[in-house]
């Protein structure tokens, strides 16, 4: 297909983490390869410790990898700077956290200009910007609330204007629905499939397969490995015409690179093309 | 300016914690002004006590028993005085000491002055005439003795000015009777103010023979009533060696020192007492100095206290910021800025403090000195304070800069 000639956005080719305690090392990914292409609507699925937050940690570059290779936009991060890495934070990449991580005591308009203090952005401007964006989410009458004077959905809101304040290609949420109510993460997952028709590639990480269901596609992880990679039509299927072309096509040309390489056999990811409705019932 | 943005970010810290803030600043002020007040204490002290003296007369030497020391006059071990009467008869000879003009043996005791309800403990001075002359002493009110008063061991008594005015409140003391030792004296006189320290202000003065005798039993030795100073003069300020000398001949004589045995008795000059006030007034300020270096200690610890229960919560706050892009530089200024402006708010509110309490230090009645706050102390004391508000400020931040963001997000 057309777009698996494209350059992919993010590539990660046997990516492994160790985190060493003391004498214990634990390999929460033990060689994961991964490419995603501009549009997509990703979420990434798994038993909890499976690795999904480590990944997540760094496809967002706020961890470092143990091994492997990890390029956005064909950059390899390793061979990246500090500063080209803060950069490629405040530009590229928006992370919306499970637990919202707003500054106690900023209002939302503040919490949302950060990004743009740090792009150096002028005032006036930057106000604007975080206005704007406050009001892509439904805050644009909150932009002076504090986060104690927000319901947590409102919370994770401002959270997610400060992710997309700064129009990165590529917004990252690692369970953002975990901290919420049935209701209000609906409302979060809608606000994700405006932003993703409007453009933006998505990545998800959950728990939830209600949530996995609102994905284009679904990449499910167990003890460090990728073992599933699907494409899937939406449950609750946005307009057809909103979605951007690259997203919905299966992913078939692109297997070597989601493959494991010296995988087991076992766990060759299998491409299915079924709504999770019926599957998960 | 760039600068002026983090101006923004650290100020919007600042009042956005304001709790903390006013802790941190809290530490600055305690540690600033408790060095400033105590530093500054000492050295007006010092300041007036050195005038006091360089004012008074520069021929003026007074003979004390016991040996002198560089701290001070030291009381000869264990034994009780040696200087008496006889002494300073001896030295009132002119012919075989021709330098010195005026003799004034002194015995002085402490008990209480009782004027009906009123009760003072005070100190009472038995004098002779020449007292009078070689104390510069002025009247105030009525008269000093006679010299059959005091020949006669009359019960008459003159106060010092302050003495006078605590006993007798909207009386006019003379003709007063106060009681000392339950002994009844009748008040002829009060003294014009001295000021400074150890004058006869807040002294009571009687005849010699009756502090000796009656009051206070003074004990003998050979024979003679002791005493507790000789007062004289030197007939010229370059003679002051001169007459010393001559005493100090005279006093060995009649105390059977060998040739080299020390001095049992000091005589003290107002260079030599300079020097004696210049060590105690050193001692001072080095007392109130570890006062205020602890204190100083205090607020710095109480800065690193604050700064270190904030470490997490700061921790994670920068994680948050360089996950949305912060180089560590933007996170090193705007801590820095943060510092700088706690460290000098705090440290102007400290000075500003100082001075007030330095200014009501002032009107305390009996405390009639200055309290000299220098600007070397100001620098010393904001300088300390700033250097802790850096170090346990800046310190967590840069360890929490080297983090990787997740890890500083992380933080617990
Ligand atoms: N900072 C860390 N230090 C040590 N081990 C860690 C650290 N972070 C994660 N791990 C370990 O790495 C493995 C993967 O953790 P990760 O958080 O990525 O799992 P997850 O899939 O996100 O789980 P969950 O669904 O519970 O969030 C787990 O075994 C976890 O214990
Ligand atoms: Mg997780």
């Amino acid at each position: 297909m057309a777009q698996s000639t494209t350059n992919p956005l993010i590539e990660i080719v046997d990516l492994t983490k160790v985190y060493k305690m003391g004498e214990m090392e634990v390999h929460a990914l033990r060689g994961v390869s991964l490419s995603i292409q501009p549009g997509e609507y990703v979420a990434i699925v798994g038993t909890s410790g499976s690795g999904k937050s480590t990944l997540m940690n760094m496809i967002g570059l706020l961890d470092q990898p143990t091994g492997g290779i990890y390029r956005v936009r064909g950059t390899e991060s390793q061979k990246l700077g500090k500063k080209a890495l803060a950069d490629l934070r405040n530009r590229e990449i928006g992370f919306v956290f499970q637990r919202f991580n707003l500054l106690a005591r900023a209002t939302a308009m503040r919490q949302v200009e950060l990004p743009l203090f740090y792009a150096g952005v002028s005032n006036r401007k930057s106000r604007q910007m975080a206005t704007d964006a406050l009001t892509r989410v439904g805050l644009g009458e909150r932009t002076h609330h504090r986060p104690e004077e927000l319901s947590g959905g409102q919370q994770q809101r401002v959270a997610i204007a400060r992710a997309i304040v700064n129009q990165p290609s590529l917004l990252l949420a690692d369970e953002p629905t975990g901290a919420l109510d049935t209701h209000t993460g609906e409302e979060i997952l809608t606000l994700f499939e405006e932003l993703h028709s409007q453009g933006l590639t998505l990545i998800v990480v959950t728990h939830d397969p209600d949530v996995a269901a609102r994905a284009h596609r679904v990449v499910t992880m167990r003890d460090g490995l990728i073992v599933e990679d699907r494409v899937q039509v939406p449950s609750k299927a946005a307009p057809a015409p909103a979605f951007p072309a690259p997203a919905v096509p299966a992913p078939q040309p692109e297997a070597d690179s989601v493959t494991q390489p010296s995988a087991q056999p076992a766990t060759q990811p299998r491409v299915i093309l079924e709504t999770l409705d019926g599957a998960a019932a | 300016m760039k600068i002026l943005r983090y101006f923004n970010v650290a100020l919007e810290s600042i009042f956005s914690h304001k709790m903390r803030a006013i802790l941190t600043m809290l530490g600055i002020i305690i540690g600033v002004t408790a060095v400033l007040v105590t530093m500054g204490i000492g050295r007006g002290a010092a300041a007036s006590i050195t005038g006091e003296i360089a004012s008074q007369g520069t021929t003026q030497l007074t003979v004390m028993p016991g040996a002198l020391n560089t701290g001070g006059v030291r009381q000869a071990s264990g034994s009780s005085s040696t200087l008496t009467m006889g002494d300073a008869e001896a030295i009132s000879d002119r012919i075989l000491h021709p330098n010195v003009v005026l003799v004034a043996p002194a015995y002085t005791g402490s008990s209480q002055l009782v004027v009906g309800d009123t009760n003072n403990q005070n100190q009472v001075v038995g004098v002779t005439m020449d007292m009078f002359i070689v104390r510069n002493w002025e009247m105030e009110y009525g008269r000093f003795f006679t010299q059959e008063e005091i020949e006669d061991q009359a019960h008459l008594l003159v106060l010092g000015a302050t003495a006078a005015k605590d006993l007798f409140v909207n009386v006019n003391p003379i003709g007063q009777t106060v009681r000392v030792k339950n002994e009844p004296f009748t008040v002829i006189g009060v003294l014009s103010e001295e000021g400074g320290f150890g004058g006869a202000d807040d002294q009571a003065i009687v005849p010699l023979g009756v502090a000796q005798g009656r009051l206070f039993n003074a004990a003998r030795y050979r024979g003679d009533y002791t005493v507790t100073s000789i007062y004289a003069n030197a007939s010229s300020e370059e003679l002051v060696p001169m007459a010393k000398a001559e005493i100090e001949r005279t006093l060995r004589m009649r105390h059977q020192l060998d040739v080299d045995d020390s001095n049992d008795f000091s005589i003290i000059d107002q260079a030599s007492l300079l020097d004696i006030i210049g060590s105690i007034t050193g001692t001072l300020t080095i007392f109130l100095g570890s006062i205020g270096a602890i204190s100083l200690l205090v607020g710095g610890i109480g800065i690193m206290n604050i700064m270190l229960v904030s470490v997490t919560e700061r921790t994670k706050e920068i994680g948050l910021r360089k996950a949305l892009g912060a180089y560590d530089s933007d996170i090193l200024l705007q801590f820095l800025v943060e510092a700088l402006v706690l460290t000098v708010l705090g440290g102007l509110i400290g000075v500003g403090l100082s001075f007030g309490i330095g200014w009501l230090v002032g009107q305390i009645p009996g405390f009639d000195f200055e309290v000299l706050i220098g600007i070397d102390i100001i620098i010393l004391a904001v300088a300390v304070c700033a250097a802790s508000g850096f170090i346990f400020g800046l310190y967590p931040a840069m360890r929490a800069t080297r983090l990787d963001p997740i890890e500083a997000l992380r933080y617990e």
